[in-house]
C-alpha cells in the first residue's frame, strides 16, 4: 500500500507574526513547525503502516526550508520526503495549493492520500478537499480509527457528540485532526537516517496536468485586503453578586442597550 | 573548531526535550516523593529507543554517537535526575562493557535485547568494603566444571531489582607476587536475574534520585554458565575502570542536565517574584549570581560534550571523562545550591523542584567515582 501524507510547515503560534507588505507571511522570518493536523495526518499513516506494512511518502509545498518538516516525518518513520518549491509558486492561496499538490501527486503511485484537516496559519480546512476534487477521489473527512479491508478503507468520521463509520474504495483522500491522533516522538536513530537520506525535489516542470494560470500569486483568486494582528478584546464585565432573576434582567438590560435585541 | 550542533544533533537534542517535558517532568515530583521506579517512562523510553542510542544498530541500537546519547540523559536530567541516570546506568555501565568485551554470542543474547530497551541492565562492582578502594571488592567467582560458582554481595546498585542483566565483577584469582604479597585478579560476569542463588537484599533510602532503584545483591553459591564470563578471565578489573570511564560522562550528563534545569528554575522564578516593589532579577546581587551559574554550566557543558566526543574518537577517555565529571558534579551542586538561594524559602519546599535538583545534585559527586578520585585520575595523568 502507497500512502502520500501532505504536510506543511507552519509558523510556531510561540513566536512573532511578520507580514510581507501585500499582506502574506513572512514565513522565512518566523520560528517554524510541523502542522499539528498534519502531523496527525502522518501519524495515522505510520500506524496503518506499522499494522499492514505501507510506503509512506511525506509531501510539502513550501520554501526550501520546509525540507525540516519532511527530515522530521522522516524521522518518524516515513519512508521518502517530496518538496515542491519554486518561485513561481509563492503567495498561493488554497486554489493554488491544491492544484499544485494535486499537480505533484499525479507523478505517484497512492492507495491513500491523507491530509491535516486544516493549517493553523490559515485555518480554511479547504486544501484536503480540494486536492481530491482535483485528482476525482472520493474525501473523508475528521476521520479515526483507520481500517483497511480489501481495497477499502474503513473510517471513524467525528460529527459532534459521536461519529459516523464510512467504508470508501481506494484511492481515496482522508483528512485528519489532532485531537484524535496523538503523534509519536522521532527516534534517535530515525534522526540520524532521515538526514542522511535524499529529499527529491520538485519545481513547477514537474507538476503534471496543471495550467501556469492556476499557479501561484498570480493563480489564487484569494485577495487578501488587510492583515493585522489580533486586536485585544477587553477582559469583560464579571457580576458574580446577582441572584438568577437580577442576572436575566441585567443581561437582558445590557442587550437591549447594545441594540442586540 | 565549531562548537555549534549539526542538524541531526540539533533535532536529537529537541526531541530528548520534548521528550523530558512532556513524560519525565510531569511525573518528577511524585517520582521523588513514593520513591517508586518509574517504570511506564522507562517503557516509553524503550519504545522510542532511547535505552540503546550509541548501539550499532546490528546490535538493536539507535546507531547514534556518545554525544547523542549524553544530550539525552542531560535534557531527561533537566527535569527528572532519577529518569537521566536510570538511562546512564542502564546505557554505560550495562550494554556498553558487552559491546566492547562481549562475544558474537553474548552480543545477540544480552546486547540485542538490553539496546532495544526490552531489558533493562544494571552494573556490579561496589561492595560494603569496597568503594572508592575497589581492589577491596571480596566477592568471589570460582571455577566449578562449565560454571563459575559466585559468593559474597554488591551495594549501592543503580536499576538493582528492576534491572535484568547484571554485569558483576568478582574476584576469580589471588596471586602471590615474588615478594609474598597476594594481588587479586578479577573478571567480569553477565548475570541473569533469576539465577538461583542471586537475590536482593535491601534498598537504600536515599537522599536523592529517589526514584531509582538501588539495592544491595546477594550471591549465594550462585552458579553463572562460563559462558557468561566477559573478556578474558582475570582482567575484570580493567573491563570495570574502562566501563566507568564511560559511565562518568554519562553521570557528567546527568549532572549537567540537573544544573541546567535548576539555573532556568532559578531565572524564571526571579523574573517572576517581586519584593521591595520589583522582580528580584533587576537587583544586582541576582544579576551576578546568576550570570556566574549561567558561566558555569556553560563550562561543564564544554567539557561534557568534549568528553563525549573523546568517547567516539579516542581509545583511551579516562582524563576527559574525569575532568567533565568532576567539574559537571560540582556545577551541579553549586548551582541548585544557589538556586536554592535564590528561590529564598520558597526553595527549601517540596513545592519547588530546585529542592529536589539540590538533593538530586549530591549523588554526582559520589557515585561513579567521587571527586576525589576524578582528581586521582586528572593528576596521576598531569604527573605523569
Amino acid at each position: 500500500m502507497n500512502i502520500v501524507v501532505c504536510i506543511k510547515q507552519v509558523p510556531d503560534t510561540k513566536g512573532g507574526v511578520v507580514f510581507n507588505p501585500d499582506g502574506t507571511l513572512n514565513r522565512a522570518a518566523m520560528l517554524a513547525i510541523m502542522n499539528p493536523d498534519d502531523k496527525a495526518g502522518l501519524e495515522a499513516a505510520l500506524r496503518l503502516k506499522d499494522e499492514y506494512g505501507a510506503h509512506v511518502t511525506v509531501l510539502t509545498m513550501g520554501l526550501p526550508k520546509a525540507e525540516e518538516v519532511l527530515r522530521e516525518a522522516m524521522a518518524m518513520g516515513a519512508d521518502e520526503g517530496i518538496l515542491v518549491t519554486d518561485r513561481v509558486l509563492g503567495g498561493a492561496d488554497t486554489w493554488a495549493t491544491s492544484t499544485t499538490i494535486a499537480g505533484a501527486i499525479r507523478n505517484l503511485d497512492y492507495d491513500l492520500i491523507i491530509t491535516g484537516r486544516q493549517a493553523i496559519d490559515g485555518d480554511t480546512a479547504q486544501v484536503g478537499p480540494q486536492i481530491a476534487e482535483h485528482l476525482g477521489l472520493p474525501v473523508l473527512s475528521y476521520t479515526q480509527n483507520i481500517k483497511i479491508e480489501g481495497e477499502s478503507v474503513i473510517v471513524e468520521r467525528q460529527f459532534d457528540d459521536r461519529y459516523h463509520v464510512l467504508k470508501a474504495q481506494m484511492p481515496c483522500l482522508l483528512t485528519a485532526l489532532s485531537e484524535l491522533n496523538e503523534p509519536r516522538y522521532m527516534t534517535p536513530g530515525g534522526i540520524f537516517d532521515a538526514l542522511d537520506k535524499e529529499i527529491t525535489v520538485w519545481g513547477r516542470d514537474n507538476l503534471k496536468d496543471v495550467d501556469d494560470s492556476d499557479l501561484g500569486l498570480k493563480g489564487s483568486p484569494t485577495k487578501i485586503a488587510r492583515a493585522s494582528d489580533k486586536v485585544r478584546k477587553s477582559d469583560g464585565e464579571l457580576k458574580a453578586d446577582l441572584g438568577a432573576d437580577e442576572a436575566v434582567s441585567y443581561i437582558v438590560e445590557k442587550l437591549t442597550e447594545n441594540n442586540i435585541i | 573548531m565549531d562548537f555549534t550542533l549539526d542538524k541531526k544533533h540539533e533535532m536529537a537534542q529537541n526531541l530528548f526535550r520534548d521528550f523530558a517535558v512532556n513524560e519525565a517532568r510531569p511525573l518528577a515530583q511524585e517520582t521523588d516523593e513514593t520513591e517508586v521506579f518509574p517504570r511506564a517512562t522507562v517503557e516509553k523510553m524503550q519504545k522510542y529507543g532511547f535505552m540503546g542510542i550509541n548501539i550499532p544498530k546490528e546490535y538493536g541500537g539507535q546507531g547514534c554517537d556518545p554525544l547523542t546519547y549524553v544530550m539525552c540523559v542531560e535534557e531527561l536530567s533537566k527535569e527528572c535526575g532519577t529518569t537521566g541516570v536510570i538511562v546512564s546506568a542502564h546505557s554505560s555501565l550495562c550494554c556498553d562493557p558487552i559491546l566492547t568485551y562481549g562475544t558474537e554470542e553474548q552480543k545477540q543474547k544480552y546486547l540485542v535485547p538490553l539496546a532495544k530497551g526490552e531489558k533493562l541492565g544494571a552494573f556490579a562492582l561496589t561492595e560494603p568494603g569496597a568503594g572508592t578502594d575497589a581492589q577491596g571488592a571480596q566477592t568471589k567467582a570460582v571455577l566449578d566444571g562449565d560454571e563459575y560458582v559466585l559468593n559474597g554481595s554488591k551495594c549501592f546498585i543503580t536499576n538493582g531489582k528492576e534491572a535484568d542483566v547484571y554485569i558483576v565483577i568478582a574476584v576469580t584469582e589471588i596471586q602471590t607476587d615474588a615478594r609474598g604479597r597476594k594481588k587479586k585478579r578479577f573478571s567480569a560476569f553477565i548475570v541473569e536475574k533469576g539465577t538461583p542463588g542471586f537475590s536482593f537484599g535491601t534498598k537504600e533510602k536515599k537522599m536523592g534520585i529517589r526514584g531509582s532503584s538501588t539495592y544491595e545483591l546477594i550471591f549465594e553459591d550462585c552458579r553463572i554458565p562460563k559462558e557468561n564470563l566477559l573478556g578474558a578471565p582475570g582482567k575484570g578489573f580493567g573491563i570495570a575502570m574502562h566501563t566507568l570511564d564511560g559511565g562518568r560522562i554519562g553521570i557528567a550528563a546527568q549532572a549537567l542536565g540537573i544544573a541546567e534545569g535548576a539555573l532556568q528554575r532559578a531565572i524564571d522564578f526571579t523574573k517572576e517574584r517581586k519584593q521591595f516593589g520589583r522582580s528580584i532579577s533587576a537587583f544586582q546581587n541576582t544579576q551576578f549570581q546568576l550570570a556566574n551559574m549561567a558561566t558555569k554550566v556553560e563550562a561543564a557543558k564544554l567539557l561534557v560534550y568534549k568528553a563525549a566526543e573523546a568517547k567516539r574518537t579516542q581509545k583511551s577517555y579516562s582524563v576527559e571523562a574525569a575532568m567533565a565529571k568532576l567539574c559537571a558534579a560540582e556545577v551541579a551542586m553549586e548551582v541548585t545550591t544557589k538556586a536554592v538561594q535564590l528561590h529564598g524559602g520558597y526553595g527549601y519546599t517540596r513545592e519547588y523542584d530546585v529542592e529536589r535538583m539540590m538533593r538530586d545534585a549530591k549523588i554526582t559527586e559520589i557515585y561513579e567515582g567521587t571527586s576525589e578520585v576524578q582528581r586521582m585520575v586528572i593528576s596521576a595523568n598531569i604527573l605523569n
